[in-house]
């Protein structure tokens, strides 16, 4: 098959992408396929009338993850891997998928979302003490559509809050004040809706609200299966299942949690998680004795013509 | 979740050639095997960010790059013809490890102009001045030694202390430099726990980053204090002839007379960069360990390059052309500071730099730089963040702008974006805090005076503040 793989682009998750797609590519060789490598830019659509048979989307962040290359594809009617539009736009807006997943009774943090007009023209940061009372302390300060962990921050106090507020801005336009929940991490790689084995991050304690630092190999332990009970085995995909369907997910995709003492709690979900060596969805099928190649191979047969 | 990621620089570009990639076992079992001093101070999310600042849409005043393109190309290809036509086989050959007395003959003449005589027997060419930072620390730094540096320091010294898991000390500058008084409590300190550090690294002229000048009061100082205590001082002076105003400061080794004073220098700032050609002067016990050093990393620097520099000089024209590119940087760096004046609020300050490449600007301690520079990016525009310039998460506030590797469009540009998004940035804290906006009152809002002399800040520079 003719396969374009689709990298690199302008989002600040670039280089993670260019990782993933290198290591796409070579899969996708062993497999005996023709590779386009595609480093999207303004001449995509261009390069996209050499036909080839499917699009493997390997883009994170904004562009790639938010449904708009998928939107492209779809015009152009080449196949396509990965979730479908919809889904790429609920996982890529952290607001949108909280309400989803509350909306399904899939517990998740409480939260409260602002963009930058709310506190420039309705006087939003009035509201903030009422939103610290509600929510509490610490409290986790995200960009709504920024898929990695640039701009996370913790507040430990009121006095964080504006500086923590202005590091989140810098990515977004909207932003997300997050109940912090305690407990253990957990991502939950699914494909084809099955969940995979489940990946525990341990963080180094002294990097615990060190959030830019906190997935470097060598800084995090990955575990992977995580050491969980049946019991904790089995809520845990049962939130994963049932965030795959609120969601409207297909292919593959990646739910990230928190299983703290009332059972787990959903933080994100992407849909287009990271392929590179040390990414967690390929940790996952490889503990699910499915090698990278077996795991490429299986989400190209998983892409559809047309979806929408 | 974010992705974990290597620490190490992954592989980027795509190549048909390439090797398959390893797996996250593979990865681990290498990890195992990885030295402590591998361990880098940036995150690889930084690190990530810096990469994409070479995006061609980008107006990038992230480089410390000299302007190459106004050298001639007719005379490039003249002398590289001669030396074709004539030394093809010495010019391809191994030279010694300590450099052509050829080359030699052409940095006295370099440092001459600045009012030093070195003798040619403490001289080694070097490939640039990094390799000269590389070797003296490689010579005289033990894991755990102290070292000292200005801070904000050389981003490009920062990983070689770092390599050689030196102990960093950073001594605060100002608009003269470093602060002579902080490095003698620094040095008091270190003596009181039976510590001294093995050198004083400095860049006294139009320092990287900061682009402040230490003053000729603060030198003679420090030239004492180094025999005082015997302590080495490294002088790296890669800019000291790229002088835009004010009158020249003389350097460390000439007021020392190469004793205590340890001197790097390059071709690449007043020649070219790509040459890799710069130089290293010390005093005969030191150079000695430095020679084996450089044996060891690499033999000799390239024998084709000094071969060009050898009838570059010859010409005659070295001079002149640092004339040249001088008259360009001048006007590039007034181009910047205008437009800081023009573009950046009022709470952020900045150098002004006499000379080199780079004006340091600080903004109110609420605005991180590393997610400035990530809001940047959407507009197009990059620079350095501060951090880069600490070993120690100091300089968050601060960042370092280049302009002698952009043209004055593309400064004014640049500087009109990046003032925007500080703007934005400054606007919505005042908003959030309750502070008064920017437009609608005159009075100076307590956030510009606040982080002055912040012990942790990483602004302890009292820069020069706007005019109103």
């Amino acid at each position: 098959m003719k396969v374009a793989v689709l990298k690199g682009g302008r989002s600040l998750e670039r280089q993670v992408s260019l990782r993933s797609g290198a290591r796409v590519e070579d899969a996708l060789r062993s497999l005996g396929h023709e590779v386009i490598a595609l480093d999207v830019g303004a001449d995509l659509v261009r390069e996209l009338r050499e036909r080839p048979d499917v699009a493997f989307v390997a883009l994170h962040g904004p562009d790639g993850e938010d449904g708009t290359a998928q939107e492209l594809l779809e015009i152009l009617d080449i196949p396509y891997t990965g979730p479908g539009i919809a889904a790429c736009m609920r996982c890529m807006d952290k607001v949108l998928a909280k309400h989803e997943l509350r909306a399904a009774g899939i517990p998740t943090p409480d939260w409260v979302a602002f963009n930058q007009t709310a506190f420039r023209d309705l006087g939003a940061g009035d509201a903030l003490g009422d939103i610290e009372d509600r929510l509490g302390f610490p409290l986790v300060i995200k960009p709504v559509g920024q898929g990695s962990s640039l701009g996370v921050r913790f507040a430990a106090s009121a006095g964080e809050v504006p500086e923590a507020l202005v590091a989140a801005f810098s990515y977004d336009d909207r932003v997300l004040l997050e109940r912090h929940v305690a407990g253990r991490e957990l991502a939950v790689s699914l494909l084809d809706g099955e969940p995979l084995p489940v990946v525990e991050a341990v963080p180094r304690e002294e990097d615990r609200y060190d959030y830019e630092a906190r997935y470097e190999i060598g800084r995090t332990e990955f575990t992977c299966p995580a050491p969980l009970d049946a019991d904790e085995v089995a809520a845990v995909e049962r939130v994963a299942r049932e965030t795959w369907r609120a969601l409207g997910l297909t292919a593959f995709a990646r739910v990230d949690m928190m299983l703290g003492d009332d059972g787990p709690q959903v933080l994100e979900v992407n849909a287009i998680p990271g392929l590179t060596d040390t990414s967690l969805l390929p940790m996952a099928a490889e503990a699910g004795g499915l090698s990278f190649e077996a795991l490429v191979e299986r989400v190209l047969e998983l892409a559809a013509p047309v979806r929408a | 979740m974010a992705e974990p990621q290597e620490r190490a620089g992954g592989r980027a570009a795509a190549s048909p050639h390439r090797r398959p990639h390893s797996r996250a076992r593979d990865l681990e079992r290498y990890a195992g095997l990885f030295a402590a001093r591998t361990r880098v101070m940036r995150s690889s999310a930084m690190r990530d960010l810096m990469a994409i600042t070479s995006r061609p849409e980008i107006i990038s005043l992230a480089g410390g790059l000299p302007d190459t393109s106004t050298f001639p190309a007719a005379s490039f290809a003249a002398q590289m013809t001669r030396i074709a036509q004539e030394s093809a086989a010495q010019a391809l050959q191994y030279g010694p490890t300590e450099g052509f007395e050829e080359t030699k003959d052409c940095i006295r003449a370099v440092m001459a102009a600045e009012g030093m005589q070195p003798d040619p027997e403490d001289l080694i060419v070097t490939t640039g001045g990094q390799q000269a930072i590389d070797l003296i620390t490689k010579t005289l730094v033990d894991p755990g030694d102290p070292v000292i540096c200005e801070g904000p320091t050389y981003p490009g010294a920062v990983p070689v202390f770092c390599a050689y898991e030196a102990d960093v000390h950073q001594v605060a500058t100002d608009d003269d430099g470093m602060r002579i008084d902080e490095l003698e409590e620094l040095l008091d300190r270190l003596a009181a726990e039976g510590r001294r550090p093995k050198f004083i690294y400095s860049v006294p002229s139009f320092q990287n980053p900061a682009g402040v000048t230490l003053s000729g009061e603060r030198r003679r100082r420090l030239v004492e204090i180094a025999r005082e205590r015997e302590v080495l001082v490294v002088e790296d002076n890669p800019y000291g002839l790229l002088r835009y105003g004010g009158e020249p400061e003389e350097p460390l080794y000439k007021l020392d007379g190469g004793d205590y004073v340890i001197y790097i220098g390059t071709f690449s700032k007043i020649l070219s960069p790509g040459i890799r050609l710069g130089w290293l002067c010390a005093p005969p016990p030191v150079m000695e360990k430095v020679v084996l050093g450089k044996q060891a990393s690499d033999l000799c620097s390239s024998t084709l390059t000094q071969y060009f520099v050898r009838e570059y000089f010859a010409e005659g024209n070295w001079r002149r052309y640092i004339a040249e590119v001088t008259a360009i940087y001048r006007e590039r760096r007034d181009a910047m500071l205008e437009a800081l004046e023009a573009h950046f609020p009022r709470q952020a300050r900045w150098t002004r730099p006499d000379g080199g490449l780079f004006v340091w600007a600080t903004l109110p301690d609420y605005i991180d730089t590393g997610d400035l520079l990530a809001k940047a990016l959407r507009e197009n525009v990059a620079f350095v963040p501060g951090s880069a310039a600490y070993t120690d998460g100091r300089g968050s506030h601060s960042m370092r702008l280049n302009f002698s590797g952009v043209t004055v469009e593309e400064i004014r540009e640049g500087i009109r974006r990046i003032g925007e998004v500080v703007g934005e940035q400054v606007e919505l804290y005042e908003t959030l805090t309750h502070k008064q906006p920017p437009s609608a009152s005159a009075a100076r809002p307590e956030a510009a005076g606040s982080e002055e002399g912040r012990p942790d800040g990483g602004t302890v520079l009292p820069l020069r503040r706007r005019e109103e």
